[in-house]
């Protein structure tokens, strides 16, 4: 953690909210790095306690970041500690990559209560070492009360390509598959009921996972995948519409086919969303020669972050850049690229 | 909505048939909003046989909203002491020369709620604030307002009111069918509404206009058995009011929100965008609760109301033109820059248009 020497002795965190002495560099924030960031994230390269995390990489990376704000910050099925981790290895496993070392940047509100801020960092240290990652570096800044909303978070991160795979929206060609990997809008569905009070039953929580693991395997069975993509912001619809115009094929996907839950296409009905527009945090779009397909599903189904993935539609030279829906009664509407945030209707 | 192979077959059942009803071009209207989405959603329009046109009518309750009910809204939403509390899909409707949306971003307080009951908790909640309650829509969420406001009276809440643009969706009706321009030959009745009134406000329109109507449910098979029903009354030279939703229509209506709505309010002329002033066809709130009305008990200035004279949204409101026919479509009006209110809300025939991609894509027609 930049900035922060490692002290020794046994100083107690006694504070029960983050103030601005927290980021003021001084022993406060030693404090905080040392007894909660350092032992929750420990590994070998964050130990360097340097500028920077020096770390071995092969020739070709995959690097992104993404920054995290969310409300409310918990929530069933995660924190946006979890979505920042897991935001991040999904980013970088859709590119083909093995995701191996993320960074760490938090911006906290003064006033935002410590124990909340220990468990978020907990969470990320189960998600970081579910996916089999290092966090490796970090930082910490503190602003004024009602400058932020609790707590940001930053991530970064860097993986390994893995050789031979070639992910790219430009390798999508007609007649392909169209395969997602489970139910969609459960992440939505739980962040919009718990912002609008909306009662919904237990059994709707996000599905935030981290997915390197379930890419690896796939990519190990079918190299050749044409492009894939996790369908966080915009749902599947974004995804969807994205490969469409930049691959220049044209898309049909089947209603009956669409994975949803009873419980979120009830909310949805309700509320006048979309499932699939709703934002995932788990969940991801393969495009692939029809050839792969049964490869791909046998993979996706043995894991529990893709057992109920299924083929729901396909590639087409028809109507390049569109995305069409076949309707259960025969009929095809468009899906479009989502415009603005969701808002519920009147009636 | 995941459909077994025998409502596939239903469908094709309903759709061979009135192929084979209707003879020459027909236009069946559905009344209400819900009906247009649901009909682009299930992809309806495509299925039908070209000489049967369905076109949206005025059953919309955002898109029938004037710009001089948002311009008051916003004037209440920039007073500091006002909260206003309201149906999100109000939020982005455009008044004379701004809209919710932008008046929350430059600071005023506007929450959504999904009850008028939310609004009432948040004036207990907090007592020092005046909170408004936008009470759009049609006789499906006039009894909810009602019942909020008996209640805030019978717990002695002062700091709630409402802004009420509550209207009698048949009376848009009986405004369109008394203008002999327009060209409908049958109605597809909304059905949420028929549940609160019942069948008999509705009559008129084979009565007094000899017009086929059919109470329609909101499924894509409620909607086919629907205009089925109306090309077996056009075949046989028939006009008169059926009901195809009985599983839930009750012809009597619903007694007890009827009462809720006959002791709060009364029936006052409207605006209607598209209609301009309509007698008797809106809800006011009553002399016995008028301190719940914002208009009686919180002083307002707004700025000069005008209709955009570009916007089109009146003849699409009225079945005169669909929505690629407004020269503002999809170039000027968006769903993210709408200029009239029929492009904002879900259920706003243009949006309709836009979303589902008539008029703009291969897929469809």
């Amino acid at each position: 953690m930049r900035g922060i020497n490692m002290g020794k002795g046994d100083i107690t965190m006694e504070d029960k909210f983050i103030t601005m002495a927290h980021g003021a560099g001084g022993v406060k924030s030693r404090e905080l790095v040392e007894e909660i960031m350092v032992p929750a994230f420990d590994n070998e390269y964050l130990r360097q306690m340097h500028d920077g995390a020096k770390l071995p990489v092969k020739n070709n990376i995959a690097f992104t970041t993404d920054s995290y704000v969310v409300k409310p910050l918990f929530f069933n099925g995660g924190n946006i500690g979890k979505l920042a981790v897991c935001g991040t290895v999904n980013d970088l496993a859709m590119t083909g990559a093995v995701p191996k070392y993320i960074s760490v940047g938090m911006i906290l509100e003064e006033g935002f209560p410590i124990k909340d801020l220990r468990t978020i960092v907990d969470t990320m240290s189960q998600a970081a070492a579910e996916a089999g990652i290092y966090i490796v570096t970090g930082d910490t800044k503190v602003v004024n009360k009602n400058s932020g909303d609790g707590i940001f978070i930053n991530t970064a991160g860097v993986g390994n390509l893995i050789d031979g795979c070639d992910i790219a929206p430009r390798n999508v060609k007609p007649e392909m598959d169209i395969i997602v990997s489970g139910y969609l809008g459960d992440h939505a569905a739980a962040i919009m009921a718990l912002r609008h009070n909306l009662q919904l039953p237990d059994t709707l929580k996000s599905d935030c996972a981290p997915l390197n693991k379930l890419v690896y395997k796939i990519l190990q069975a079918a190299p050749k995948i044409a492009v894939m993509r996790d369908a966080t912001r915009g749902g599947a619809a974004a995804v969807l519409n994205e490969i469409a115009a930049q691959a220049g094929v044209g898309i049909i996907i089947d209603e009956d086919k669409l994975p949803v839950r009873k419980e979120v296409r009830g909310f949805c009905d309700i509320l006048g969303f979309d499932p699939i527009y709703l934002a995932n945090e788990g969940k991801m779009v393969i495009f692939a020669d029809k050839t792969y397909s049964s490869r791909i599903l046998a993979v996706m189904h043995k894991d529990v972050y893709g057992k109920n993935a299924c083929i729901i539609g396909s590639t087409n030279s028809i109507a390049p850049g569109e995305v069409g829906l076949r309707t259960a009664i025969g009929g095809i509407r468009i899906i479009d690229m989502p415009a603005g945030e969701q808002i519920p209707r009147i009636c | 909505m995941i459909m077994p192979e025998e409502c596939k077959k239903a469908a094709e059942f309903f759709l061979q048939n009135i192929d084979r009803l209707i003879t020459k071009p027909t236009r069946f209207m559905e009344v209400c909003g819900t009906h247009t989405v649901s009909i682009f959603r299930s992809g309806i329009r495509q299925l039908l046989p070209e000489k049967v046109d369905l076109v949206s009518g005025p059953g919309c309750p955002v898109c029938v909203t004037p710009n001089d009910y948002m311009d008051t809204a916003i004037a209440y939403a920039k007073n500091s002491n006002v909260i206003i509390t309201t149906f999100g899909d109000m939020l982005k409707v455009p008044g004379t020369s701004t809209s919710l949306y932008e008046a929350r971003a430059e600071g005023a307080d506007i929450r959504i709620v999904y009850s008028p009951l939310d609004a009432l908790q948040l004036a207990i909640n907090n007592p020092a604030k005046k909170i408004i309650f936008l009470a759009v829509g049609f006789e499906t969420t006039a009894p909810l307002t009602a019942a909020t406001i008996q209640t805030a009276q019978k717990k002695q809440i002062n700091n709630f009111f409402i802004l009420s643009a509550h209207k009698w969706t048949y009376t848009a009706l009986d405004a369109l069918l008394s203008d002999p321009t327009i060209k409908v030959d049958g109605f597809l009745l909304p059905g949420h509404v028929c549940v609160i009134t019942g069948e008999a406000p509705f009559s008129f329109v084979s009565e007094r206009y000899a017009k086929p109507a059919v109470i329609a449910g909101f499924e894509a098979l409620d909607i086919l058995r629907a205009v089925y029903m109306l090309a077996l009354q056009v075949q046989n030279g028939q006009a008169k009011i059926e009901n195809a939703y009985k599983r839930v229509v009750r012809t009597e209506g619903n007694p007890i929100a009827q009462n809720a709505i006959s002791s709060v309010f009364s029936n006052t002329s409207a605006n209607w965008r598209g209609f301009g002033g309509i007698e008797n066809s809106g809800m006011t709130v009553n002399a016995a609760y008028a301190q719940y009305d914002a208009l009686h008990s919180i002083p307002v200035t707004k700025e000069n109301s005008r209709e955009n004279p570009a916007c089109r949204c009146g003849d699409v409101l009225k079945g005169n033109i669909n929505p690629t026919q407004c020269p503002l479509f999809k170039k000027i009006c968006t769903p993210e820059h709408p200029a009239g209110a029929c492009m904002v809300s879900i259920e706003g025939t243009c949006h309709a248009w836009y979303k589902y991609g008539q008029g703009r894509y291969h897929y469809g027609r």
